[in-house]
């Protein structure tokens, strides 16, 4: 039933033969090729840095593990050439609809508006998702993707690792500036460094089967509480491409995993949930969640991302989701901390940022998965009075918690400014650039995340017209919107969006959150801006 | 202090009756549904978090004093 969809080969590399001192030194290493380490690999390696790329393994498959892939993870991918390929492969949804007993209590849009290239989340089997990210690994020569290769030791020193590593061949030794951490949940590297990694194991279990089956349910995705055919429990169904649905099945706290794992058990199960046994099986697997993650996720010059650093329950598609923030978050401080143009303290934001993100995907995740699986029997009464209340009133439904699903963090951080001018709306600074459509100079339509990546993988301006441009510090790139060469706002969304006024400018850092927003920049306010952002205060 | 308690009721005996009548011929079980409901509908009135953290702040305050009165009089 295991799928391997893509094999690879392990090959000897010249670094293997070498001995002793003559060591061979890379600036970066990273370890995993999940969809984590591959989309750092790519980032880092489309701004021109040279990556090994570590993966123990040497093929793709084990089943369909993430599925849900967020709005921001495909403009991420966007970035890194491959999102379309996501999409188009992907199956597109943002409808919930959330049902108690046998009838439905209510249901929720996650993007009810137009005027976005992505939509709210593609369902995609992890399978493909690292498949097209190694096709696109294979297409830059910048990356050094190794199979078969284990890390087993790891030395750490003031200024570079020394890794390691297990193959086929027998060991060899490499010396990396710095070791990117993207190993998953079991992380070894983790261990290595000798990293806590505290949180809480939640006691229910719950069946996560995959099965193929021809069904005309819509492309959404069903939650049940205590549902007819899973009395007392909950059920979650939802569609990936190829025919596959995905079915998590609460069990009870006392099931014997080996015995409910077996197909011949959880076949009545599905069966009863879908009202037929047309169904096969792909993948089944029994979990126990957990929420925690690492203190630090920088220990020297070994960076953790991903699950390595942080697991949470996968109500809410938070897993690979903020994976991938991490990626796109640490691959520009780290290219530019490697170029000599930013300090190495710019790195401790990767850690400020995004463990702030881990704490809120944990306190998110925890708040589903108690919800699903009362802890005490109060909490159990207060949740059978939520779902009563939701059929009649507004703020019963809204609390009830099926999983909220994941959005962008915004970051409190060092690398912000302030707001100094007035501001009714739009993205504040540590905010992810909101989307909007526009027309470009000959008026094709295209939308604004085209734009960003049009401007280069620098940070960049978003300007809306005032006449004369400012006069811009050398690096920073523009999207100017209006005027005689800028791109044509027609539907007034990105105005709208943004709160602009003529003359309002965004600065966006490299990973397209908000650095620093005016009416009216000046010269001297971006060069601030820029600085900090730059990791220079 | 933005959690409110002052009287608020012209006649309180009216709204404790009214609460205690609300539980007439409930088993322990049925009150207990019914003021898990009761809760959540006051809290959600009230739309503010921090009167609500106030609120929960006072009343397991008085459920402290009760389990010291009580160890208290078991001295």
């Amino acid at each position: 039933m295991a799928l391997t969809k893509t094999q690879f080969g392990y090959r000897r590399h010249p670094d293997q033969d070498r001995v002793g001192a003559n060591t061979a030194e890379h600036a970066v290493v990273v370890v995993g090729a999940g969809p984590v380490g591959l989309s750092l690999a790519i980032d880092l390696a489309q701004r021109g840095q040279a990556v090994v790329l570590l993966d123990d393994a040497d093929r793709i498959g084990e089943g369909s593990r993430a599925i849900c892939f967020s709005k921001r993870s495909l403009e991420f991918w966007d970035r890194l050439g491959i999102g379309q390929r996501m999409v188009d492969k992907g199956v597109v949804w943002s409808v919930g609809k959330i049902f108690h007993g046998d009838s439905q209590l209510y249901q929720f849009n996650l993007l009810p508006e137009e005027g976005h290239k992505r939509p709210a989340f593609i369902n995609l089997q992890q399978f493909y998702a690292e498949a097209y990210l190694v096709d696109r690994v294979e297409e830059l020569p910048e990356i050094d993707l190794r199979w078969r290769n284990k890390v087993t030791g790891l030395e750490p020193h003031n200024d570079h690792v020394v890794l390691t590593i297990q193959t086929p061949d027998g060991p060899y030794r490499l010396a990396a500036q710095y070791v990117i951490a993207c190993d998953g949940a079991r992380s070894s590297l983790r261990q290595m460094v000798g990293a806590d990694f505290a949180g809480q194991v939640f006691e229910d279990q719950f069946l996560i089967a995959d099965v193929k089956m021809t069904a005309a349910f819509p492309t959404e995705r069903w939650f049940w509480f205590d549902p007819p055919f899973h009395a007392g429990r909950s059920a979650l169904l939802h569609k990936q491409p190829d025919d596959i649905w995905r079915i998590d099945l609460q069990l009870n706290r006392f099931a014997d995993p080996a015995v409910e794992k077996l197909p011949e058990n959880v076949r009545p199960r599905i069966a009863r949930m879908l009202g037929h046994d047309k169904f096969d099986f792909e993948w089944i697997s029994l979990y126990k969640f957990q929420c925690r993650r690492m203190n630090k996720f920088i220990h020297g010059r070994v960076i953790f991302a991903g699950d390595a650093a942080h697991q949470v329950s996968p109500f809410g598609a938070r897993g690979a989701n903020s994976g991938l923030e991490d990626a796109e978050n640490l691959a520009w401080k780290l290219d530019r901390v490697l170029r000599g143009i930013s300090p190495e303290a710019l790195l401790e934001s990767y850690h400020i940022e995004r463990s702030a993100a881990a704490d809120e995907n944990i306190r998110e995740s925890t708040r589903s998965t108690d919800f699903m699986a009362p802890n005490s029997r109060q909490e159990a009464r207060l949740r059978k009075a939520v779902l009563s209340l939701a059929r009649e009133t507004e703020f019963g439904k809204r609390m009830v918690n099926a999983g909220r699903l994941s959005t962008p963090s915004i970051y409190e951080t060092p690398l912000s400014t302030a707001d100094s001018d007035c501001w009714r709306g739009g993205p504040r600074p540590g905010a992810s650039m909101p989307d909007a459509p526009v027309a470009g100079r000959s008026g094709e339509p295209m939308y604004l995340t085209d734009a960003f990546i049009g401007a280069g993988t620098g940070f960049t301006l978003l300007e809306f017209s005032n006449g004369a441009a400012p006069e811009l510090p050398e690096e920073i790139a523009t999207i100017r919107i209006g005027g005689k060469d800028g791109l044509a706002d027609s539907a007034g969304l990105a105005a709208t969006r943004y709160d602009a006024e003529p003359g309002t400018a965004y600065l966006l850092r490299p990973d397209g959150y908000v650095a620093a927003r005016f009416r009216h920049p000046t010269r001297a306010a971006l060069d601030a801006a820029l600085a900090r952002a730059a990791g220079h205060n | 202090m933005a959690l409110s308690t002052s009287s608020n009721f012209a006649k309180p005996d009216d709204a404790f009756r009214a609460i205690v009548e609300a539980h007439r011929g409930l088993n322990d079980e049925q009150s207990a549904d019914l003021d898990a409901a009761l809760v959540l509908i006051l809290a959600n009135h009230i739309g503010d978090l921090d009167v609500l953290k106030e609120a929960i702040a006072l009343a397991a305050r008085r459920m402290l004093d009760a389990s010291q009165q009580q160890e208290q009089q078991q001295q």
